[in-house]
């Protein structure tokens, strides 16, 4: 196989904060990897120095056989990227922004206006086109930027967190245009993203960095089937200190609360259920039901980082980015 | 040829973004005409008889100042769109761009550059408003050179908003480099008058924009003002074209720099 991103104890700090420490990761041709970690882990600094945006302050990285900081031009000319944060200008309209992009990426100018057209039907911004990008939704901006990084089609696609604040159709028929893209024109994509389902159904293999460190490596099923393990679901009254109750007597730390829910990552669930049933009653509490179900890469998360994805939502933005990105959420 | 369309693209953008802006072009020609109605007039006024410059009224002497403050305020203030683009993140998209440092500087320069020239005849538009005398063809030739000299300092703009952070920094080093640069230029009174302090001549000719101040009086007032002169037309532009090229070589060094 053909490394098209390789890492080499990719390494970024700013002042004494390591956010990228000692990275070594691989993406081969062709793959969809997932890049997962909580937030201020490390993923967007890392992209943005394999799209030499950051210079690396120890370590090295090729993109598509270049170094990132040697050969930048040549990295950039691999490359498309859709960012975190927002990056259009908003006194031009969506399509003049399109047009802007495909003329800095060298797009062949006869084919311009056919791919223009196309993506602006798949993002639904085709009655919008002419408009001014100020007079935008934040979710149309998105779709806008989206779409802008679909027109030329590079070796390498980083999309960060692309899809936040989208509804789960616009998502849908997003994916499925990316992946018709990847297989027509051999692209790879390295995507970051907060929704985990999202990640579990599109990536060949995940990456889950924490502080800076990758954590775990490999297809989603191989992670979910390292846990060894199973969940228990728990409905109760009182469930904070059902929590701390279980944590305490049988040791279960790896709980989280979701939606009103627990959640606990266990090994050996069968013979565990009535431990946990019974240290409950014993307790007085009033347990609705409790289940057992496969793990989910949710819980893959939770197990490598110590912490629930959807408990935080995007990273904290300064200035206007900030108030342009509170427009989405 | 990447390269071209990626300048050509810019160019436009910036081009597209000014005449976009309505009330800049509205307020831009509020500026120049105060000063050559209220201070032209007024002061010239105060002056008459004692200070007869080489035979032309004060308002026309200072109208080619006022065309240069004019490209001076305005190509500063072009700054800012570095700064902007910053802060609205637009930059990142252009700074991943396949497209080399220099095409980006010189895109959003040149770009830059023409809105500040549109401003530039837009001051020609007021003094012909206000019967200021000037010719056809001097107006003719003062369009490259008024390009020539719009260059170095949007450049010099650009390079300053590339290493500031915020709009806030920005704001207080145009105070720093807009006025002094403006007041030494003698774009309102002659820098080789007999009476003019000796001080005042020195730190003038270390001006570049007294030499783009020179040549366009040397355009635009002709014959009369040849006294005052203080460089030959050929050797004022030789200066202001060394000048634009220092400054674009330092704007395209200061954007490999920029993140
Ligand atoms: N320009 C910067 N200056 C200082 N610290 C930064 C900068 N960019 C990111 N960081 C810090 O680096 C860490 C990683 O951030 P980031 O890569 O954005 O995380 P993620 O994308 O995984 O949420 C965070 O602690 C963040 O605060
Ligand atoms: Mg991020």
């Amino acid at each position: 196989m053909v490394h098209v991103i390789e890492t080499n104890q990719l390494t970024k700090s700013f002042g004494g904060l390591t956010a990228v420490d000692k990275l070594d990761i691989t993406v081969e041709s062709g793959e969809i990897f997932g890049f997962l970690g909580p937030n201020g882990a490390g993923k967007t600094t890392t992209i943005n120095m394999l799209c030499t945006i950051l210079k690396p302050t120890g370590g090295s990285a090729k993109v598509n056989g270049f170094d990132i900081v040697r050969e930048a031009m040549q990295v950039r000319r691999s490359i498309g990227i859709v960012f975190q944060d927002p990056s259009i200008d908003d006194r031009l309209t969506g399509r003049e922004n399109l047009y802007m992009h495909a003329n800095l990426y060298g797009v062949p100018t006869s084919q311009q206006k056919d791919r223009i057209d196309k993506i602006l039907k798949l993002v639904e911004l085709e009655d919008r086109a002419d408009d001014l990008m100020r007079t935008y939704s934040g979710g149309m901006r998105r779709r806008l930027e989206l779409g802008r990084g679909l027109i030329h089609y590079p070796k390498v696609l980083f999309l960060d967190e692309p899809t936040v604040g989208l509804d789960p159709q616009t998502r849908d028929h997003i994916w499925t245009y990316i992946k018709e893209l990847k297989e027509a024109h051999d692209i790879t994509v390295v995507l970051t993203t907060h929704y985990m389902d999202e990640a579990d159904r599109l990536s060949d293999r995940i990456g889950i960095i924490d502080h800076g460190k990758l954590v775990a490596l490999d297809s989603p099923q191989k992670l979910k089937d390292t846990l060894e393990g199973d969940v228990i679901t728990i409905k109760a009254a009182k469930i904070d200190e059902l929590t701390a109750l279980l944590s305490e007597k049988l040791g279960l730390t790896q709980s989280r609360i979701v939606d009103g829910t627990l959640e606990i990552t266990v090994r050996g669930g069968q013979s565990l259920m009535p431990k946990v049933m019974e240290a409950a009653t014993h307790s007085n509490f009033l347990v609705d039901s409790i289940q057992l179900r496969e793990p989910n890469l949710e819980d893959v998360f939770l197990h490598y980082t110590g912490k629930n994805i959807r408990a935080d939502g995007g990273k904290e933005l300064h200035g206007f980015a900030a108030i342009q990105r509170r427009k989405i959420r | 040829m990447t390269e071209l369309r990626g300048f050509y693209t810019l160019w436009l953008r910036e081009v597209k973004r000014y005449l976009r802006d309505r009330t800049r072009i509205v307020s831009s020609f509020v500026q120049p005409a105060l000063w050559l109605v209220v201070f032209g007039a007024g002061i010239g006024a105060a002056l008459r008889g004692g200070f007869q410059i080489a035979g032309v009224n004060y308002q026309t002497l200072i109208f080619p100042g006022i065309v240069a403050q004019t490209l001076l305020f305005t190509a500063m203030f072009m700054g800012i769109s570095v700064i902007w683009d910053r802060e609205f993140g637009f930059l990142k998209e252009i700074l991943v761009a396949p497209v080399s440092r220099f095409t980006l500087f010189l895109g959003k320069m040149i770009g830059d550059s023409t809105d500040a020239l549109i401003q530039g005849v837009i001051v020609f538009a007021i003094a012909l408003a206000l019967g200021i005398s000037f010719t056809f063809t001097a107006f003719l030739e003062c369009l490259p050179l008024m390009l020539l000299i719009t260059i170095g300092l949007v450049s010099l703009g650009l390079i300053i908003a590339s290493f500031m952070g915020s709009l806030e920094s920005f704001g207080a080093i145009q105070s720093f480099i807009n006025l002094p640069l403006f007041f030494l230029s003698g774009a309102l009174f002659p820098i080789a008058g007999t009476n003019t302090p000796q001080w005042l001549q020195v730190v003038a000719r270390v001006n570049p924009l007294t030499y783009g101040v020179d040549a366009l009086k040397t355009v635009i007032l002709g014959a009369p003002y040849a006294p005052l002169q203080i460089q030959p037309l050929w050797v004022d532009i030789g200066i202001v074209g060394a000048f634009d090229l220092l400054m674009i070589a330092i704007g395209t060094w200061s954007f490999s720099k920029m993140k």
